[in-house]
């Protein structure tokens, strides 16, 4: 868990880049901070690995103040990543990803094996560890720059737009490997970035600063989407909240109707299409166990008849969802409650 | 081409305390030394002012000042200043002349280094010092040996200069030979300075090759 | 030798315009003409050469390749080269300084016009500009600032490189080098250096203000020799 207990950072010349900045980064937990430029949200964050020192105020990881660390040491066990990765050009690869065991002092077999374990890790060819940096795509340099900050497996991981500078394809491809990687990893992870997308998908929190460095607002993704606590934070989540928070509410209480006739299945009982006039008509599915209602929405708005078709794991019919029983799921959530009355 | 065969046909040239051996070996070894100790007072100056970024000012001032002064000028000036007699007068200007071209392009080449690595190198919990030497000398590299390119070429270039106020090397071919009108020598010591400048700078497109990792020879 | 002073002032009166080939007068006039000269010949070589290596790239390496190998070569070995062709003539020294001069500003234009963004090439052809008015009206101005701080190096280098030709006879102020050395007499050196320096700095200002007339919307690019 990281701390940050009224940090404030002045610059010489006046300008506060962080004002007065109290919040709790959960262990385990993908942090964002987001907020449109000179926020104070990439200082925020590189106060924690002391390459900005707090002008004042406590900044704690697991409860002691970072201040009585030796900067150098406190970095080697936080792992950082930039945005356009920084990697050592004149280092192959594999030593760039080892940098930190070699640090560290691991002798170059054991740096080198773990490098290579990292690399594989991350989604990268084991071909590319004895290339340079400049014969990588930016999208696989970004790759890299993850398995360099992952080498010596610290618990906390700083990102500083990471995915920024790369196309929107590649962008959501590291994003998603991210999130895979997190389910095994489960660090403590602070992610900076000006998008508000990328934060509502991969915050668990997501702290919303507004320009001057001051704290708008602190909440679960799907709570921030249905009750902005502002028009600062309303006017920065942008439009379509409600259709974006429809992704943090589980299909799961949708009840389903029997298998039309019209609906074919194969042998396997998987959905072929519907019938009309001797064609069959594409059709939209979804998981109940595993999906939000966003999807299931967006499967019954594909379907001719208005209904999605819902699928097991293997792809197996389960039943279908008429609209009115979707809709009868959304009217609980009408007003940002959640099913039982808690807001969500 | 008569002074050429007439230059290097001459026996006499090839042995004794002014054949071109003995000369030759006597400009190798002032050059040698005015460029090393001029590399060791630059290189680690260059990367000092490169990485703190204090004394940049002296930077520009001194590269500036090497490229207007006379070369001929300081030479006179300081030997007579000095005495003559003695070799090492001579070696003063030679060293001051060589220093600029190192510390400019050092300096430049540390302190042009991407931001973005330098800030992941402090990021990963490298020292300021391994900072230094681990990520922005490899990359500052091509633009350091092109500094000592530079000086090491204006060494040989003054020393041969130098031969006028009195110092030995391939230089005494050329000032004796305008002063006695032997243009076959003049010819002939103009050649081999032109082969040794020419070789150091063949030298140091080698050792760039060596030195320089292809990641960053890649970069430029 | 103990009591001779750095400067006599009385010997620069006396001979700074007294009617003789060595009056410093004439001196610098002369030195002006053997450094200027070569500049004036090197851009006027340098501009379409270099627009030819950018034009067709095959050019720049054998191009680049001959400059470096001209810069390494010390200029009193090109001065006593051309001796031999161009005997006791200031072009003695011209020719071979306006080969160093090419060497600087040869990659200076090729540079100059490599800093055009390609971005701004590729709009001005889109909005219709045709190669030559392009290459007139956009290419050139946003290469002048490269260009200029060429021009500054081999100004400043050749006003300074002029003093070695002294020692073939043609020399301007090195003249005043060789006349102080041979009679172990400090103020013609003095007076020779501070000369030399002042012209390079008064030509080095010219330039930089010359720049700022010619490209307001920038400022110089800082050059690596």
């Amino acid at each position: 868990m990281i701390i940050f207990d009224g940090v404030t950072k002045r610059y010489q010349d006046g300008t506060v880049a962080v004002d007065d900045l109290s919040i709790e980064v959960p262990g385990g937990a993908i942090t964002v901070l987001v907020g449109p430029s000179g926020c104070g949200k990439t200082t925020s964050l590189r106060m924690i690995n002391r390459m900005v020192d707090a002008s004042s105020g406590r900044i704690l990881l697991d409860g002691r103040d970072i201040r009585d660390a030796d900067p150098a040491t406190l970095r080697r066990g936080i792992g950082y990543v930039i945005q356009h990765a920084g990697l050592f050009p004149h280092r192959r690869i594999v030593d760039n990803v080892a940098t930190v065991p070699y640090l560290l002092g691991w002798n170059k077999k054991r740096a080198r094996a773990r490098a290579m374990e990292l690399i594989e890790l991350v989604g990268l060819d084991p071909k590319l560890a004895t290339r340079y940096p400049f014969q990588l795509s930016g999208g696989q340099q970004q790759r890299v720059g993850v398995a360099r900050a992952l080498a010596a497996d610290p618990p906390v991981l700083l990102m500083d737009e990471p995915f920024s500078a790369v196309d929107p394809v590649v962008r959501t491809g590291l994003q998603d490997e991210l999130l895979r990687l997190q389910t095994e990893l489960r660090k403590t992870i602070v992610f900076v970035t000006h998008d508000i997308d990328e934060a509502i998908k991969l915050g668990d929190t997501v702290a919303v600063l507004r320009t001057g460095g001051r704290l708008a607002q602190m909440a679960g993704p799907a709570t921030l989407l249905s009750e902005p606590v502002d028009a600062f934070v309303r006017g920065f989540l942008g439009r379509d909240r409600g259709i974006r928070r429809l992704s943090f509410i589980s299909a799961k209480d949708v009840r389903l109707a029997p298998v039309p006739a019209d609906l074919a299945l194969d042998d396997e009982n998987r959905p072929l299409g519907t019938h009309a006039d001797g064609r069959a008509l594409p059709y939209g599915t979804f998981d109940p166990e595993t999906d939000s209602m966003r999807v299931a929405l967006d499967a019954a708005l594909l379907s001719p008849d208005g209904t999605a078709v819902a699928v097991d794991g293997d792809g197996r019919v389960l039943g279908v969802a008429t609209r009115e029983a979707l809709d009868a799921v959304l009217r609980k959530y009408a007003g940002g409650q959640t099913g039982d009355g808690t807001p969500i | 081409m008569n002074w050429l065969i007439d230059f290097f046909g001459d026996a006499d040239h090839w042995s004794g305390p002014y054949g071109i051996p003995a000369r030759l070996l006597e400009h190798l070894a002032f050059s040698g030394v005015a460029f090393l100790v001029a590399a060791s007072i630059a290189v680690p100056l260059g990367m000092l002012i490169g990485h703190t970024g204090r004394g940049a000012l002296l930077v520009v001032v001194s590269a500036n000042a090497a490229r207007a002064l006379p070369t001929l000028g300081l030479l006179v000036l300081v030997v007579l200043l000095a005495g003559v007699g003695t070799a090492l007068p001579v070696l003063i200007p030679l060293i001051v002349l060589a220093v600029p071209p190192i510390l400019v392009n050092t300096y430049e080449g540390i302190r042009g280094v991407d931001p973005d690595l330098r800030d992941a190198a402090y990021g990963m919990g490298l020292r300021g010092r391994q900072v230094l030497f681990q990520a922005l000398t490899p990359v500052a590299l091509p633009l350091i040996l092109l500094g000592l390119r530079l000086a090491a070429i204006q060494v040989v270039s003054t020393a041969t200069i130098a031969a006028f106020v009195g110092l030995g090397g391939l230089g005494r071919f050329i000032i004796d030979g305008i002063a006695t009108r032997t243009y076959a020598d003049v010819i002939g010591g103009a050649v081999l300075v032109a082969g040794l400048a020419l070789a150091v700078q063949f030298g140091f497109t080698l050792l760039q090759r060596v030195t320089v990792s292809p990641g960053v020879r890649n970069l430029r | 030798m103990k009591s001779e002073p750095l400067i006599r002032w009385d010997w620069v009166t006396r001979n700074w315009d007294n009617g003789s080939p060595s009056a410093i007068s004439t001196l610098l006039e002369s030195h002006m003409l053997m450094a200027f000269l070569p500049v004036l010949l090197g851009l006027l070589v340098a501009l379409p050469l270099g627009l030819a290596c950018v034009r067709w790239p095959r050019l720049y390496q054998p191009t680049a390749g001959l400059v470096n190998v001209t810069y390494a070569l010390p200029s009193l070995v090109l001065f006593s080269i051309f001796l031999s062709l161009t005997g006791l003539t200031p072009a003695t020294v011209i020719v071979p300084l306006t080969f160093f001069t090419l060497a600087v500003l040869i990659p200076a234009v090729v540079d100059g016009l490599a800093s055009v963004p390609d971005h701004v090439r590729q709009s001005a052809t889109a909005m219709g500009f045709r190669p030559l008015r392009r290459l007139l009206q956009v290419e050139l101005p946003v290469a002048v600032p490269v260009v200029l701080a060429g021009t500054r190096v081999a100004t400043v280098s050749s006003i300074s490189l002029v003093s070695v030709g002294a020692l073939i006879g043609q020399g301007g102020l090195g003249n005043l080098f060789i006349d102080g050395w041979q009679r172990q007499f400090y103020t013609p050196i003095i007076v020779g250096i501070v000369l030399i320096v002042v012209l390079a700095v008064l030509a080095d200002g010219l330039l930089v203000l010359a720049q700022r007339l010619l490209t307001p919307w920038s400022r110089a690019r800082r050059d690596a020799r």
